[in-house]
């Protein structure tokens, strides 16, 4: 008995073949879904390109005044610690 | 005794332990490398800037304070983002007194990942639109997310913490993890596909 992939099988293994995480018989099956399916093919596209496009955004810099504000109130705890210990 | 001139090693592992002996200097380093993440996290959690301004100091000053009980055994990175988790959930809690905001809120509860937008991109994002409009999309998409959801999504998709170190992160099972990722990633998915579409493109064009 041959096990045909429907399109709602194919939804539950996406995450793990967008990670690249299935097994190769998996994947494979997948594959050949995804190659007579335009509308999954179109949903992993957009759903990989989805991933990608928030890896892609690097961290803004953080502005000025808080990260002095941050290090001013790390300064304080260490002078704390340290005071505690020196005296 | 002579002022030894010294370099601050490049490794987390290395600059952990020089912290841990109350080397300022090496603590501030690793404040400096991560900082920037943190505060995006904690922002995306909360939504807020005036909370994750919060969040990033308390999570810094809470690592100082407790970084003789960092056990090592994972990255020091994934622990900050432990830490930050917990106190941007805090946030969330204190902000919706009398409701629960909690990672275990939305369950499993046997919904269908929704699809409905299938459409091609109009090409590239990141060519269509410029970095400042971008983000703006995309934090946009990812604050209309239940915190459970977008939570799980940043640590995996952004941060890029492994779905265990992201199950650790947030005491929940790994497939509480992989479920609610698939749910965040479709939602993103379908948000993101309303905007970013060919025009006039839609489902009929495949059927």
């Amino acid at each position: 008995m041959t096990f045909l992939l429907t399109c709602k099988d194919f939804l539950h293994e996406l995450n793990d073949y967008l990670d690249g995480a299935c097994d190769p018989e998996l994947r494979g099956k997948l594959e050949k879904h995804i190659n007579e399916c335009p509308n999954c093919w179109v949903i992993c596209d957009t759903s990989n390109k989805t991933i990608q496009v928030y890896r892609g955004m690097d961290p803004q810099p953080i502005p000025q005044e808080i990260h002095d504000r941050l290090m001013s109130a790390i300064q304080k705890k260490m002078a704390h610690k340290c005071g505690g210990q020196a005296t | 005794m002579e002022a030894a001139e010294r370099s601050i090693p490049n490794d987390d592992v290395a600059l952990v332990a020089l912290a841990r002996q109350g080397d300022s200097p090496a603590f501030s380093q690793l404040v400096t490398r991560y900082d920037r993440k943190i505060y995006r996290l904690a922002r995306h959690i909360t939504n807020s800037d005036e909370d994750a301004e919060d969040v990033l100091q308390e999570t810094f000053l809470k690592a100082f304070e407790h970084l003789d009980g960092f056990q090592g055994n994972s990255k020091f990175y994934t622990w900050l983002v432990r830490i930050a988790v917990n106190e941007s959930l805090m946030k969330l809690r204190k902000r919706k007194s009398g409701r629960t905001v909690s990672l275990d809120e939305p369950a499993e509860n046997g919904d269908e990942p929704i699809v409905r937008e299938i459409a091609v991109w109009d090409g590239s994002p990141e060519q269509q639109y410029s970095s400042e409009e971008l983000r703006s999309i995309l934090d946009k998409a990812i604050a209309n997310l239940k915190p459970a959801f977008r939570t799980v999504f940043l640590l995996r998709d952004v941060e890029e913490l492994s779905t265990e170190e992201t199950a650790a992160a947030l005491e929940i099972s790994v497939p509480a993890v992989k479920s609610r990722l698939l749910r965040a990633r479709l939602e993103l998915r379908e948000r993101l596909t309303r905007i970013f579409k060919k025009k006039g493109d839609d489902v009929f064009a495949y059927l």
